[in-house]
This record gives structure tokens, sequence and C-alpha cells, in this order.
């Protein structure tokens, strides 16, 4: 059955091998921004993967008649408007989280991600595919938000999703929190650590230089 | 000629090229309509309970205010002690007679019900003030009343500043400042929200012996013990805080309940 086998894959290339943050390098604004907590980054992915695969289900549906002159402006005015929506259940829902997530949810619109995946997939697919699609991609990213997020609550505070891990020193514990671990650039590094490791580890990742180094004129020809 | 049977039209419709300029609209309009429907829809039916949340978080940042405050919670436990609402007409400086805290937003929403602010005293950029606001008395237990919340509010540098002042029996001596609400620059004026920066209000005073108002952020490290720290970057916000609280103690806020109550009455 090769149709039900590509349909697996749709759903699993996009976890490791076609991950869209370490291997595209789309999304990563909010992957750096939530990942404080797996509380928030829990929050954040579902809230992503909810929109994306609801976005590619919608735009997929319409595809055959979203006029080429206006169809970015018909996928941004789409996500946007799910994005709205989400945001307001969240408020309404886990008021808590969405006060820490604040303006990151709303900024799910411009993710390059979803976009992305609307426009280079669900418009040439039927909604079922599209929709497939969009949930692999929705979990490969909710994949590296939760693997970096986890690492930083860790290392940064001693514990996982609220729970104590480490005793930390302020506890009377051994563990001295990495305050580092709390702030933005320790996303950077950990972020860069990753997809070093992934693209070692499977060297076909491994983007082909754009740029000639200049020590080699002769191959510009 | 033109056939108008709704289902008809809509076939001619979707059977038109993708690049005709009449679809091209269509499209747009029905994209953009049925988008807005979905989230006015969305916002309209979460608001309620929207609402409530943001009326709990409120709530527990008054109760975070009285527990924060040494000797509180005990008084409040300890037999006889309890937390009372009351509506206070500002301008009688005397307990409301018809509003309650139930009624209180309705009687808000009758212009009568609000007083009209000069330039000169407009000093919090209110525009108007209410005639009635709804008060905390935290009372021990001989019925004296050890605690005043005071809901206060007026313009920051970017939007609203709304929090609740705690005066001690004295009511001049500050027990504390909880910031319900604002808008400030994250990291500058948004700092006024840090639990650092409200420690250090509390046993400051408000007035001096000859009773004249002289509280304020200062600018820079408080040199008196009617001033609070000014925060770094945010001179603006610092200086409306002060003019909020120098609006709200004064003639025009709580000014004569604040004497009412050192005399008494209350």
């Amino acid at each position: 059955m090769p149709a039900r086998a590509s349909l697996w894959s749709t759903l699993t290339d996009p976890l490791v091998h076609q991950n869209p943050v370490t291997l595209q390098i789309l999304g990563i604004c909010s992957a750096l921004a939530v990942t404080t907590s797996v509380a928030t980054a829990l929050t954040m992915s579902a809230a992503l993967t909810a929109v994306l695969v609801m976005s590619a289900g919608l735009i997929s549906l319409i595809r055959h008649h979203i006029p080429g002159s206006i169809r970015l402006i018909v996928q941004i005015v789409i996500v946007a408007s799910l994005v709205i929506v989400i945001d307001q259940i969240l408020q309404a829902y886990l008021f808590e989280i969405s006060q820490k997530l604040s303006v990151f949810v709303s900024l799910i619109t411009t993710n390059c991600l979803v976009l992305g995946r609307t426009e280079s997939f669900s418009r040439h697919n039927p909604p079922g595919r599209s929709m497939v699609d969009a949930l692999g991609n929705g979990l490969g990213y909710s994949l590296v938000l939760v693997v970096i997020g986890s690492v930083r609550e860790l290392f940064g505070a001693g514990s996982l999703l609220g729970l104590q891990v480490f005793q930390t020193v302020d506890q009377g514990g051994w563990f001295t929190p990495l305050s580092l671990m709390l702030l933005a650039p320790s996303a950077f590094f950990l972020l860069g650590g990753l997809v070093w490791i992934l693209r070692t580890l499977l060297p076909d990742q491994t983007e082909t230089l754009e740029l000639l180094s200049p020590d080699k004129p002769e191959d510009l020809s | 000629m033109a056939d108008m049977n709704p289902i008809t039209v809509w076939r001619k419709l979707l059977a038109l090229p993708n690049e005709s300029r009449t679809k091209t609209l269509v499209m747009a309009f029905l994209v953009s309509a049925i988008c807005a429907l979905g989230v006015s829809g969305a916002t309209v039916i979460l608001r309620p309970i929207q609402a409530a949340n943001r009326a709990a978080e409120q709530q527990a940042r008054l109760e975070g205010l009285i527990a924060g405050i040494p000797g509180m919670s005990e008084l409040l436990a300890a037999e006889g002690g309890s937390l009372s609402t009351v509506v206070v007409d500002l301008t009688e400086a005397k307990a409301a007679t018809e509003v309650t805290p139930a009624t209180l937003s309705v009687a808000l929403e009758d212009n009568a019900n609000w007083t009209g602010l000069s330039e000169g005293q407009d000093i919090a950029g209110l525009g108007q003030r209410p005639d009635y606001a709804q008060v905390y008395f935290l009372r021990g237990a001989d019925g004296e009343i050890s605690l005043a919340l005071l809901p206060i509010s007026g313009a920051g540098y970017v939007g609203p500043i709304d929090a609740i002042l705690a005066l001690r029996a004295d009511m001049n001596t500050i027990a504390g400042l909880a910031v319900l609400g604002q808008s400030e620059t994250p990291g500058l004026g948004g700092r006024i929200e840090e639990p650092a920066w409200l420690s250090q209000w509390r046993g400051k005073e408000i007035a001096d012996a000859s009773g004249a108002v002289r509280f304020a952020v200062a600018k820079g490290r408080a040199s008196s013990e009617f001033e609070v720290d000014g925060i770094t970057g945010a001179t603006r916000t610092s200086s409306a805080v002060t003019r909020i609280m120098r609006f709200w103690l004064g003639p025009d806020g709580y000014g004569p309940l604040i004497d009412a109550i050192q005399r008494g009455e209350f």
C-alpha cells in the first residue's frame, strides 16, 4: 500500500529528517523565546500545531479557488484569524500560561513555519495529506521546543514541568541553578548545538555551500 | 438574461478562472468576511470567561498585598478580624448609602455619578473622577480599622495604571502597593510591577506634620521617608506614579476620606 506508507512518511519525516526548526531553521524566534520552561514550550507547541493543522486544512480545501495574485494575503488572513481565536481560547482557559506567553501566541501569525507549509504544501495537496503534513511539522517543531525547554528548565531552575528534580542551593540542596539557561542567549547556544549534533549524525542534512571560499578562485567559472 | 438563482451564480463563480478580477474580489471578500465572523464570535463568546479570569487575578493580587504586609494575615485569621468592602462617597467622605458593591458598576454607568476635573485638578490624567469608590477595610478584633485598601488609577506613560494602596491605621503610613494593571514599557516602566520595587513602599509616609502630601517617587535614590527609589530609564512612569499618588491622596481623591477616618468617623 504505497499511499499509506507515504502518508506515514509525510507524518514522520518532519520529526527528525525534515525537521522544520533544525533543518529548515524556520520558526526559531518563538522557539528561542518560549522555551524557559517545559510548560510554556508545550503550550506554545500545542497552539502552533493547532493553528498549523487547521490553516493547512482550510487552505487546502479552497486551494483550487485562491486567486494567484492575492494568495499570500488570503493565507495570512486565515492564519491570523486562527491565531486570534487560539489566543482568545488560551486567555479564557489557560490564563496563567497565556500571560507568560504574552505576545508570542499572536506572533504565530508571522511564524515562517506556518506560511511555509501552507504555501509549499497545502496549496498543492488534498486536505487530508496537508493536515497530516502540518501535524508532522507541528510535532517536529514541538519536539525541538520540548527538548530545548527541558534542558533550560532542568539546568536553569532544577525542575521539570514545575517538579523539582535537583534540590537547589536555596532549598538546601546541592544544585546551583545556571541563570544563563533562563536568558535568551542560552536558547541560541542549545539550538545551535542541537543543529550541530543532528548534522554530524545525519551528514545529508548539511547544506551545500552557497558561496565558495575566496581561496579557490578557479572554481568560480 | 442573468440567472439569479444563488446556486447557479455560485457554480458560475467557482467555474471562473482564478485570475479573473470578479473572482479575486469575491474570494477576498468571502475570506475576510468568514474570518471576521470567526474572530468576533470567539471574542464575544469567550469574553465573560476572560473577564472572570482577570477579576480572579486582581483578587489574588489583593490577597497577595495583604499577605505581604507583616502581621496582616494573622489579624485576618484572628477571631473578629475581617475584611469588609465599603463603597464610599468621595465628595461627602462617608460610606455611600444608596450604592452597594453590587450596584456600584451600574451606578458608575450614570454620568451624574462622575465629577469632571479641571486641568489644574486633573494631575493624574483621569479626565473625570467617579463619585463612588469601592474600598476595603481590615478591622481588628476591637472593630478599629487597622488597614485601608484604596484603589487608585491614572494615566501612565503608555496606558492606564491601576493599583491598590494599603494604608496603616494612622492613615499616613503606607503598608504596601499592589499594581493591578499597567501597560508600561516592559523592562523599564513595566518594572513598577516588580516585588523588589514595590517592597520599598512599606513604611513610607504620605504627609508631613502640617498635613501637606509629600509622597513622591524620587529621581534616583530615595532621600527621605516620603520617597521611594525612582526606576532608572522610566522617568515618565515614575513621575506618573507620583502624580497618581498626589491626586488620590489629595483633596479631589481620598483626602477627605482619610481625614474622616483619622477623626474616627468610620
